[in-house]
């Protein structure tokens, strides 16, 4: 009796000691979770604040006229981010113009009219574009890409186009608004490429089935209901591939150019401002110089925030419209 | 006896143990010219890569006439069906032997352009499909492809108005067709469908997701919609092919080589197949036995 | 029947058909043509750093390290074991953050700190690679000088919201019957975390990690930043000073006027791009293996 007794108070004892060792166990995990994720908020606060702190002098300094101010004079202790701005929009809108609808095409290639066994090597194959790191699309861009640029493609587009003033007269070398542009286009690609077929597979088997029923060719199922069904989706896209290129620094730098100067032309050189800190960074030759350079990276973070929120807006205004006759 | 002293007609019927209520008889149609015929089917296996879903059917639809498929689920009623207009050309696999002739016309002939074939032989779909477009949209977007563009709006209401859905919709056309109803939603689909002029109208179970009173506004529309177009509908519920169909086709699962295939079992007048069948599997089907 | 046209015809287009079949032609060529133009970039890229880069790839270059002084000979090796160097610490340091995550925003999903949490790891996402370059530098070198770690911190926040996204997916994929089985026998939330859920996702969590390192691996941004005043030995002394790595090299030596400098270049690059590349196409597959195992 009494050991039975005893072996019950003891295997009761381990039981509750089991379990007190499994609360514990549970809720370091949580906490250990927890505090993983509560470091990640830290890290984006600490991002924010570390820009605004890095850019305070020269914010102080400039104010907000800094935006409109063209002139960049580091020994002169003049800064001015305009020039650089212009660089950054236009530079990513151009690889906009070439990049959406070389993408989408891929996307609906991929989705709707390749064959199936086609598709799977040419959708790895775009992906691995995305994977070649900016250096080496910039060391290509300087060596291979501005050459041809300045040889072969600016006298030929200023002989076809030359009453445009996008399209100036060639310059001495290939590096130029124009290279990085067409630099940035094939980062923008393969995103939007991804996600455009993405989009287009999730468009029902039965919508398409319903259009092509009435008699509609291909192209005018795409056109008539994939497209618009999609249509939201693809502007989406469009932001992802726009935040991608505001940000990228290394590769436009390589190519670019590096002046500063806003021009007509897009064979001039110019600058953007992820180019500008990357380049001017390690050379920094003062205080109020690194400042600068702090204030225009806060700007470009700005303009990302704003990008990512244009996405979500346009995403809900073009998806109440579709419930509204066109 | 009647009043005027004729025989009763009714009187002299045989009894029959008739389990599912026919329409008002109607005499057995006359055998089909084959040049009269909108379908003739000859010897049609369909396959799905290794597997075969059809075997060996022959039939002909007639012009002008609504003609039922039925049969348990599974039969290949909805294959066969879609086989008619090509729209099993995108399902991997998809294999077709025997021919299909469309006015004399092999439908999967050489040089046969399959839009071309989709023009002429419509579809409604099991599920409605409205395209996210208003409701004129809707109607309006194949006549436009087609290059129908003069008399467009009278098109649209004669489709609509052809959909038995003109008087609810006339006055929100440039309301999304998303916000109608599920039955309303299937009319638009028939009315979209009937906005090209079709020659054959097909029909996949086009009630089978709609609530009753939806569904008898759909068999109503059959009626009226026989006399322009061709019909042949897919349904599994019986007495909805009693109700619509001049003539009825019973597909079901055979064994051939060891494996189920769907297959034609027998093909008649809508009256013969429901009151007097000739075959046994026919007959256990259309009385409940199984299905 | 229809005054549109006659239906006893053969079957061939008609009416405007043959001009609607040409413009869909077209377009199916444009989307075509499209994706040609895609492939012919990359492998025109591809070749160009293999025809460019072969040339200057022998033992001496990827063993030896660059002559003292600058100029032709010599090779990248202290970059190589560099780079290694930085991006190993940087897996070290993001992988069991980013899996933690992962787990917090699945498998304790639905408090008021998932969707703040979601966002966060969105927003690290998203950041422009320049921007976390400065932003370790305001946090590590600032004030002190540049290192190894400060790469591969920066690194790490590249790497984190990746390897957070991947573990997530993976986890998701877990199917909901194991999760009801482990619960339907008792088995406590975090037992049923670590030994059921975790290891059936593991497969697809190392595969993300790796992939996040071959995209860490190629980022220069940062490094450029924080991390790219350097010597020429081979150095492991991470949080002393700034080590060699191919990305700032590779930058460096393209910036400069100096031929022979383009060929060291070129070569760094193929090493880089052989390495992300293959890693690129072996993770994938795995992970597209992964993803069907966990489905089926």
């Amino acid at each position: 009796m009494t050991a039975r007794t005893a072996h019950a108070r003891r295997a009761t004892a381990a039981r509750r000691r089991a379990n007190r060792i499994d609360r514990w166990a549970g809720l370091a995990l949580y906490a250990t979770c927890l505090a993983a994720s509560l470091l990640v908020a830290l890290l984006i606060v600490d991002v924010a604040y570390q820009l605004v702190h890095g850019s305070h002098l020269a914010f102080s300094r400039f104010g907000l006229g800094f935006l409109t101010t063209s002139e960049w004079a580091p020994n002169f202790n003049r800064f001015g981010a305009a020039p650089l701005l212009f660089g950054t929009i236009v530079s990513s809108a151009m690889a906009l113009v070439i990049a959406l609808p070389i993408g989408a095409a891929i996307g609906l290639f991929l989705s709707m009219f390749a064959p199936r066994a086609v598709r799977g090597t040419v959708g790895p194959l775009v992906e691995m574009l995305a994977a070649v790191p900016s250096v080496i699309l910039g060391l290509w861009g300087i060596l291979v890409l501005g050459p041809w640029v300045r040889g072969t493609a600016e006298p030929a587009l200023h002989g076809a186009f030359g009453f445009l003033p996008i399209f100036g007269p060639a310059q001495t070398t290939g590096a130029s608004m124009f290279t990085a542009g067409i630099v940035l286009a094939i980062m923008v690609v393969p995103i939007i490429a991804s996600v455009s077929r993405d989009l287009f597979l999730t468009v029902p088997r039965e919508l398409r089935d319903g259009a092509e029923a009435l008699g509609a060719t291909p192209w005018e199922v795409v056109r008539g209901v994939v497209l618009p069904a999609t249509a939201s989706g693809i502007a989406a896209a469009a932001c992802l591939g726009l935040g991608r290129a505001l940000g990228e620094a290394i590769a436009v730098t390589q190519v670019i150019g590096n002046r500063t100067g806003v021009h007509a032309s897009l064979f001039l050189p110019g600058d953007t401002l992820a180019s500008r800190v990357a380049n001017q960074f390690q050379g920094a030759t003062s205080a109020l110089h690194t400042s600068a350079l702090f204030y225009l990276a806060t700007l470009l973070l700005i303009i990302g925030i704003a990008t990512n929120v244009l996405a979500q807006w346009i995403g809900h205004s073009f998806d109440r419209r579709i419930g509204v006759a066109r | 006896m009647t009043s005027n002293g004729q025989q009763d007609p009714v009187a002299t019927l045989p009894l029959q143990r008739v389990r599912v209520v026919a329409p008002s008889p109607r005499e057995a149609p006359p055998a089909v010219p084959i040049e009269e015929a909108v379908f003739d089917v000859r010897g049609v296996d369909v396959f799905y890569g290794a597997k075969r879903a059809i075997a060996g059917v022959s039939m002909q639809v007639e012009r002008n006439v609504v003609t039922a498929i039925i049969g348990p689920s599974g039969c290949g009623k909805s294959t066969f069906l879609r086989s008619l207009n090509r729209m099993n050309d995108s399902v991997p696999g998809f294999r077709i032997e025997g021919s299909i002739l469309y006015h004399g016309h092999d439908v999967y002939g050489s040089g046969v352009d399959r839009v071309e074939v989709r023009r002429r032989i419509g579809m409604v779909f099991q599920r409605p499909n409205p395209f996210p477009k208003s409701i004129f949209d809707n109607v309006a977007w194949a006549p436009r492809n087609l290059g129908l563009r003069a008399g467009l709006a009278e098109r649209v209401e004669t489709a609509l108005r052809g959909a038995a859905l003109w008087d609810e919709v006339k006055d929100r056309l440039k309301q999304s067709a998303l916000g109608l109803s599920g039955g309303q939603q299937q009319r638009l689909c028939i009315a979209r469908a009937i906005a090209v002029e079709p020659d054959v109208l097909l029909l996949d179970e086009p009630a089978s997701a709609l609530d009753p009173v939806a569904t008898a506004a759909i068999e109503e529309l059959m009626h009226s919609l026989k006399r322009r177009y061709t019909i042949v509908i897919v349904t599994h519920n019986m007495q909805q092919a009693a109700r619509v169909a001049d003539r009825t086709a019973f597909f079901s699962l055979d064994e051939r080589d060891g494996q189920r295939v769907g297959a034609l079992v027998e093909y008649d007048a809508t009256q013969t197949i429901f009151s007097h069948p000739a075959d046994t599997r026919t007959r256990d089907y259309v009385s409940g036995r199984f299905g | 029947m229809t005054a549109l046209y006659d239906p006893t015809a053969p079957l061939t287009a008609s009416g405007n058909l043959r001009r609607r079949r040409a413009v869909s032609a077209v377009a199916s060529s444009a989307t075509i043509l499209a994706a040609v133009l895609a492939v012919g970039v990359l492998a025109l890229v591809v070749f160009t750093v293999i025809q460019r880069g072969a040339g200057a790839i022998s033992w001496q270059f990827l063993t030896a390290a660059p002559p003292q002084f600058g100029g032709p000979g010599g090779g990248i090796a202290p970059a190589i074991v560099g780079t290694a160097t930085i991006v190993a610490v940087a897996a070290a340091m993001a992988m069991p953050v980013g899996v933690a995550v992962a787990i917090f925003l699945t498998e304790y999903a639905g408090g008021r700190l998932t969707r703040p949490i979601q966002l966060a790891v969105d927003v690290m996402n998203s950041l422009p690679s320049i921007v976390i370059g400065l932003f370790v530098f305001g946090l590590l070198v600032a004030g002190r000088h540049q290192s190894g770690f400060a790469a591969s911190f920066a690194l790490a926040m590249i790497m984190l919201p990746l390897i957070a996204r991947s573990t997530q997916e993976m986890l998701r994929l877990v199917p909901g019957t194991l999760r009801d089985a482990a619960e339907a026998l008792g088995v406590s939330r975090w037992r049923t975390i670590v030994g059921v859920i975790l290891p059936s996702a593991l497969g697809g969590i190392v595969t993300g990690t790796v992939l996040a390192i071959a995209r860490a691996a190629g980022e220069t941004a940062p490094l450029l930043i924080v991390c790219s005043i350097y010597g020429n030995k081979t150095t492991f002394d991470i949080f002393g000073q700034a080590i060699p790595n191919i990305p700032v090299s590779i930058f460096t030596l393209s910036e400069q006027a100096d031929p022979s400098g383009f060929t060291k270049a070129w070569g760094a690059a193929l090493v880089l791009l052989t390495f992300i590349l293959l890693t690129n196409i072996v993770a994938r597959t795995l992970l597209a293996r992964s993803r069907r195992n966990m489905t089926r």
